[in-house]
């Protein structure tokens, strides 16, 4: 079979193809079922496991960038934890990310809100913001919260928060739950936090960096970890949601069998004209 | 003494910052805490430094009409135009209503979104033109991927759901990323640690002098 054709192929074929694919089942969703994986079971059983009412630290370290990713996981991990009655203490190390992450927040909080449950904010949750510094901010909020984070992203006085008087630095909090696009993430806080100042975590990441984790993952540093969208989809399953990382999981099947057509098919060429040079 | 000077504040901080992690003693403490924050203090200034160098190497491009000049236009009334509104709206710039928030949900965040997702496009194409197994290693690393690829998604499950649950793609995934990946990644960490261990004590003993600039 000439197979030449494909060789030519014009790349915008392909381009379309995948926004095909992608946009398909986007507008009508195959339903395909999800499975879960164990370091998912691992990070809902760990958050489960923190007593009610606790004070947990929550870091999102990303931007727009990674929205379809871990803003979805944000989601079900705020839920969880207001379902637990948990307060939130909330930073993020990424400059471009507070407005997302605030976005992000005050939605899953009105949905609360919207079924009667008065969360306020400064009571029963704050987000501190954005603060420059990468690792040298996490080793500084181990000497004080507030040292590190005087104001508040809204501008308030961090130590008059009625939350924050509770806080004093990581040894408030039972669990860290780091949501994290990259650097700094949950390599970083893994190094300087959990390991230095004893704070069990568990992590949210992007498919890409989730196989740097997976050595933190085994060792016990991360006590549950998400991959991705995928991992995203696996924890709104185990949580019964119907999020938008559900939804997305029949659009990046459908990409990544045609990413794997391609790659056969790239190869199959190949050797159709004469092989291995 | 223009040399000497910053070698040994390199020295005795370097030093004193590995001895806080060990010590946690007040007269030690305490200290560390203060350079931590001369640290987050210095990379704010760090970006009051890069906002005045990408306004100074733009705005010579522009002047220069050098290749995609326009561009550069572009970028120079962006970052104008955000500082301005920035400075104007003050410290309630993050209120639903300020144009800074327009600009951060209507112009920054869809281009971000935007440039992570044609990864996808260009990941397809290159897959068809790059991806060629001219080699066994090569053969390997494909088969990986494909496996990887396909187990992390519902439909590698509906594809092999007729085999035993050890031989689906979803375990045959974890089973690649938790041990042959994890291995060849903590192997790659494990190095990269004692890399950054052995440059750290470079610059602490004065030996890695290329941070002073100069050239020696």
């Amino acid at each position: 079979m000439n197979l030449s054709w494909l060789e030519k192929l014009d790349r915008r074929w392909l381009f379309l193809i995948v926004a095909l694919l992608v946009l398909g089942p986007l507008l009508r969703p195959l339903g395909l079922p999800l499975t879960t994986s164990a370091p998912v079971k691992q990070f809902h059983d760990t958050v489960a496991g923190v007593p009610d009412g606790s004070i947990i630290l929550l870091s999102c370290d990303y931007d727009p960038g990674a929205k379809p990713e871990l803003v979805p996981m944000t989601k079900t991990a705020l839920r969880q934890l207001w379902d637990k009655q948990c307060k939130l203490v909330i930073t993020c190390l990424w400059n471009g990310g507070p407005g997302l992450i605030d976005a992000t927040i005050e939605e899953v909080a009105n949905e609360y809100r919207a079924k009667g449950v008065p969360l306020e904010y400064g009571k029963d949750y704050v987000f501190l913001g954005y603060k420059a510094g990468n690792e040298a901010v996490m080793v500084l909020m181990g000497q004080g919260i507030a040292n590190a984070f005087p104001r508040d992203h809204r501008g308030n006085v961090t130590r008059s928060l009625p939350l924050m008087t509770k806080v004093r630095d990581y040894s408030t909090f039972p669990l860290l739950v780091n949501i994290s696009a990259g650097y700094p993430g949950t390599k970083e806080w893994v190094q300087q936090v959990n390991t230095r100042f004893q704070l069990p975590m568990v992590s949210g990441c992007t498919a890409v960096s989730a196989p740097e984790y997976y050595a933190y993952l085994q060792a016990g540093q991360l006590s549950g970890l998400l991959g991705g969208m995928a991992g995203a989809a696996e924890y709104e399953k185990i949580r019964e949601e119907k999020g938008s990382a559900t939804k997305g999981m029949d659009a990046q099947s459908l990409a990544h069998i045609f990413i794997a057509l391609c790659i056969i098919m790239g190869n199959v060429v190949m050797w159709t004209k004469g092989g291995n040079r | 003494m223009k040399r000497e000077l910053p070698l040994f504040l390199t020295a005795v901080i370097g030093l004193f910052m590995i001895l806080s992690f060990f010590v946690p003693h007040q007269w030690v403490s305490v200290p560390a805490d203060f350079l931590q924050q001369c640290a987050v203090i210095v990379v704010a200034f760090g970006y009051v430094l890069g906002g005045a160098n990408v306004l100074r190497v733009n705005l010579d491009g522009i002047s220069r009409r050098q290749t995609d000049w326009p561009y550069k236009i572009v970028l120079v009334v962006a970052v104008l135009g955000t500082m301005f509104f920035g400075f104007k709206e003050g410290s309630g710039w993050q209120d639903p209503s300020t144009v800074s928030m327009w600009i951060y949900n209507r112009l920054y965040s869809p281009m971000q979104a935007t440039m992570f997702s044609l990864l996808a496009f260009f990941i397809a194409s290159a897959a068809f033109r790059a991806f060629r197994i001219r080699t066994f290693e090569a053969g390997l690393l494909a088969i990986a991927a494909l496996i990887v690829m396909l187990g992390r998604v519902p439909v590698g499950d509906q594809m092999t759901g007729f085999l035993p649950e050890w031989m689906r793609l979803s375990s045959l995934q974890e089973w690649i990323m938790g041990n042959p990946q994890n291995s060849a990644k903590r192997a790659i960490l494990i190095g990269a640690a004692m890399g950054v261990m052995a440059t750290g004590l470079r610059v602490i003993l004065g030996i890695e002098r290329s941070y002073l600039g100069g050239g020696d």
